[in-house]
């Protein structure tokens, strides 16, 4: 495949629009919209066999098909397609999910065999993810960003032939929420641009009823019910309550985290944030929390994945909304229920870069990385091996759009630095990410010279990325250099539509 | 200053590498409970090439040794005077026991020319040391005493409760003997990592009987309790108001003075002065 | 077999396992062996040539250990054979 180098100095497929800066094509481009396919009002025809639906919507080789990741590890619904898939041995098909998890392993035979010989996707784990670097998908894949993909699908780059809507509970017009229903699974903001743009859209359901109480899926865009005993697995849908860390390396990082952002003056009234589900994330979020309480301040919303912990913060008055593309438990379903201020938002308000994104109101985001580079380059797809294991999700949309992007993470884990000369793959540029935390010091991006300055009689540790890359290589010794040598078997597409980086193929161990 | 000693299990190559972390006073490299029979040989020679590879500054390293009676004690001495440690922990410290270990101390120290002067801190652990925790709190080499709580209430056989009434005439006296000779009193560990709130209690309750700081087994441990042992804000000002009162008193020939309306004697400018000095170094 | 062992398989640790062996043999199973591979060869040879072992069969299973770790585990292995002689 013959390549060429994007704004950043990777290599990309020839013929792919090359990465050129965080703003560029979103200065430059304008906005394209295909028209929304709307069906109509009225009851709509329910199915009970997934062979209905490719028979009566002629599903054959070569069509896109799509779906939302809102259930998780516990979804049951692409399974039941990548099924009817392999009984009718079609061929050469496009998958579009939102995300790919361990439970979607029955995609693996059907990647091997040619059945499934693309996919689009924002983030991938498991044994799909597996099969993927060893090489095994015909064409690349392509993975996007929360708020790229509904740009990809708005635009008609992505066309969708049939979307495969994992809806909890629906009506008799194909109205739906994802609150009710043995499969609740709360907001069901990343299905939104598939139900709008797809040319054929299937809501599948396990709870049927004559009336839903609320409509967070508008039945006039939907073609067809099909109707099943279940959509998914609750102990997989809801990934359970993700309790702070304890571990007190990471501790010390949550800890230096929000000093931080208390020390830049953030945190005030309208303060609004975002962070992750895990347990640094949280960690940061109840110092924050801590800070907020002492000095009674109304921050305006907390947005992204919503965990019982920011429902928490909002009914302790802390912050007035809360934006959410997606529950992560049990309480953030209920709040969504039952508190008028816990918001859902589309995939594309959250982050479409030519829409008005949430994340561009954001003051503050905390996020992971598995490598970063001295110019800031964050990986968040791959690990240092080069193996797949995840995907940009909103980690370059919020990024970009909120005023302080804080990346938090061990400097060394089991002898490996964390801080490198270059980073076996680039998801988030590094023009936007402002500060890296780690147990051992703070560096600030050179490109935020007022921070610097805010900052420079401070007593927090803060030090260059330079020179934690010394003192990481002092501790472990200097590694050899594990350059990528296979071909390439996917893209990381930037939210703008241009590629930032390629991924290779890694052999099976 | 000594308000945290955290405890690190001396094999343990995932600790010892992060323990310059840890914003403690000072390291405890155990071995003793927290390594089994079997690897005592391992852990001192990881310690060994731990000491040559990280120079660790601005914190005390300890070492708690094995009991003098056992068959490792030997060893762990010969060893502990090739690594650059400032203080070796006795466990289920006796007077006399201490006494000979001073004297063998010497002798290693002359023999390998060693610069530094090792200092110990006896662990107060048996309902006998009680009766003679002043002597033991008088040698030269004693800098501090740890109360060891756990082997405490076993000794005494009852239960170790969080309360810690079971403990209270031990803490006191451990405080009074070190007190006595101005040495540090450092209270035992609180064992349930995952209470914050009752280490806080704990830790608060020390402080208020006089002690000096006090040891932790867990990193999580240690902010809390560098906090309560530190001294406040308005204690360092005040210190300093005493200072500055006294050297103006000196000035005008006063023999008298009082600061914020109350009359300073000797004991309070002492005060102020190991209080400065603490937070000095 | 006269063999001896040290360390653990815990993360940031090695087990190192030392056999009497009538030539030199190092066998390196590392969590980062295209990164460290050659530095942890270095380091065991080292520790063999300050000792004056030649002869000796080495197998160290590591889990990201740093060189102190390796040198340790294989010093404390080297000497458990003396014993087990």
């Amino acid at each position: 495949m013959s390549t060429i180098t994007n704004g950043l100095g990777r290599q990309i497929p020839e013929g792919m629009l090359p990465y050129q800066g965080s703003d560029f094509f979103i200065k430059k481009h304008k906005r394209v919209l295909i028209d929304e396919v709307i069906v109509g009002g009225g009851h709509k025809p329910v199915y009970h066999q997934i062979a209905e639906i490719f028979d009566t919507f002629e599903i054959k080789d070569g069509m896109t098909l799509s779906f939302h990741h809102h259930l998780r590890n516990g979804d049951s619904v692409l399974n039941l397609v990548l099924s009817e898939i392999k009984k009718r041995k079609l061929k050469n098909m496009i998958l579009a999910p939102s995300a790919i998890f361990p439970v979607h392993e029955p995609m693996v035979p059907l990647i091997k065999q040619g059945n499934v010989t693309q996919i689009y996707t924002n983030y991938v784990n498991g044994p799909v993810a597996k099969a993927i670097e060893e090489g095994y998908l015909k064409d690349l894949l392509i993975m996007d960003t929360h708020g790229g993909r509904p740009r990809a699908i708005e635009s008609g780059e992505l066309r969708i032939d049939v979307a495969f809507i994992a809806v909890p509970t629906v009506d008799h017009c194909g109205h739906g929420n994802g609150v009710e229903g043995p499969s609740a699974c709360g907001t069901l903001g990343y299905a939104i641009p598939d139900l709008l743009y797809a040319k054929k859209k299937i809501v599948v359901t396990d709870n049927y009823v004559d009336r839903v109480k609320t409509i967070d899926i508008d039945g006039r865009y939907v073609d067809a019910i099909l109707h099943v005993p279940s959509i998914g697995d609750p102990n997989g849908i809801q990934s359970g309550t993700t309790k702070p860390t304890r571990d007190p390396i990471q501790l010390k990082i949550a800890k230096n985290t929000a000093a931080f952002i208390e020390a830049c003056g953030f945190i005030k009234k309208g303060f609004s944030f975002q962070t992750g589900a895990g347990g640094t994330s949280l960690a940061v979020a109840q110092d924050i929390k801590h800070v907020m309480k002492e000095n009674k301040i109304v921050g305006s919303f907390a947005s992204g994945g919503i965990t019982n912990f920011l429902v928490n913060m909002h009914e302790e008055g802390l912050f007035e909304k809360l934006y959410d593309v997606q529950c992560f438990d049990l309480e953030a379903i209920k709040s969504y229920q039952r508190n008028k201020n816990h918001l859902m938002m589309s995939a594309s308000s959250y982050g479409n870069p030519f829409d008005k994104p949430k994340v561009n109101e954001l003051d503050v985001v905390v996020l992971g990385a598995t490598e970063i580079d001295l110019n800031f380059n964050v990986n968040v797809t791959t690990d240092s091996f080069g193996h797949l294991m995840g995907g940009s999700g909103g980690h370059s949309d919020t990024a970009f759009g909120a005023k302080l992007t804080i990346i938090t993470t061990n400097l060394l884990k089991s002898r490996l630095s964390m801080v490198k000369n270059k980073v076996r793959t680039i998801t988030t540029p590094g023009e936007t990410v402002d500060v890296l935390v780690t147990e051992r010091g703070i560096a600030i991006n050179p490109r935020r010279q007022d921070l610097i300055h805010l900052l420079k009689n401070s007593s927090l540790p803060i030090v260059t990325i330079e020179e934690l890359l010394q003192k990481a290589h002092q501790i472990t010794g200097i590694p050899k250099e594990m350059s990528p040598i296979g071909k390439i078997v996917g893209v990381v597409r930037y939210r703008d539509g241009s590629i930032i980086d390629s991924i290779y193929e890694v052999k099976g161990v | 200053m000594r308000r945290s000693l955290l405890f690190i299990p001396a094999n343990s190559p995932a600790m010892l590498q992060n323990a310059d972390i840890f914003e403690t006073d000072g390291l405890i490299f155990d071995l003793e409970d927290a390594i089994s029979l079997m690897e005592k040989d391992a852990a001192r020679d990881l310690l060994s090439e731990y000491f040559e590879s990280y120079k660790l500054e601005g914190v005390e390293l300890i070492i708690r040794m094995n009991q003098l009676d056992s068959i490792y004690a030997d060893d762990d001495l010969k060893r502990a005077l090739s690594w650059p440690i400032d203080s070796i922990m006795v466990p289920k410290a006796r007077y006399q026991d201490l006494v000979q270990l001073e004297e063998k101390l010497e002798k290693l120290e002359k023999k390998t020319k060693w610069e530094k002067k090792i200092m110990l801190i006896p662990i107060i652990e048996q309902a006998i040391a009680l009766f003679e925790v002043d002597k033991i709190a008088s040698l030269d080499r004693v800098s501090a005493l740890l109360l060891g709580g756990e082997d405490l209430a076993t000794n005494l056989e009852v239960e170790r409760t969080k309360d810690a009434e079971e403990i209270l005439l031990a803490r006191q006296l451990v405080i009074y003997a070190a007190k006595a000779y101005s040495k540090d009193a450092i209270d035992t560990p609180f064992t349930d990592v995952s209470d914050k709130e009752g280490l806080i209690q704990d830790a608060k309750h020390a402080k208020r009987l006089g002690m000096s700081g006090k040891s932790c087994i867990h990193p999580i441990q240690i902010d809390d309790i560098n906090t309560i042992f530190s001294p406040t804000e308005k204690e360092i000002a005040y210190a300093h108001r005493v200072i500055e009162a006294e050297k103006e008193a000196l000035l005008n020939h006063k023999g008298v003075f009082s600061v914020d309306g109350k009359m300073v004697d000797k004991p309070i400018i002492e005060r102020a002065k190991k209080l400065l000095e603490k937070v000095k170094s | 077999m006269i063999y001896a062992t040290a360390g653990t398989l815990e993360s940031n640790d090695c087990m190192i396992t030392v056999t009497q062996h009538d030539q030199q043999e190092i066998l390196i199973d590392s969590i980062v062996k295209e990164a460290f591979g050659d530095q942890i060869l270095a380091v065991i040879l080292d520790v063999l040539n300050q000792l004056k072992v030649k002869n000796i069969k080495v197998h160290i299973q590591d889990k990201g250990a740093l060189d102190y770790t390796i040198r340790a585990r294989l010093k404390t292995a080297l000497k458990r054979l003396e014993d087990v002689k």
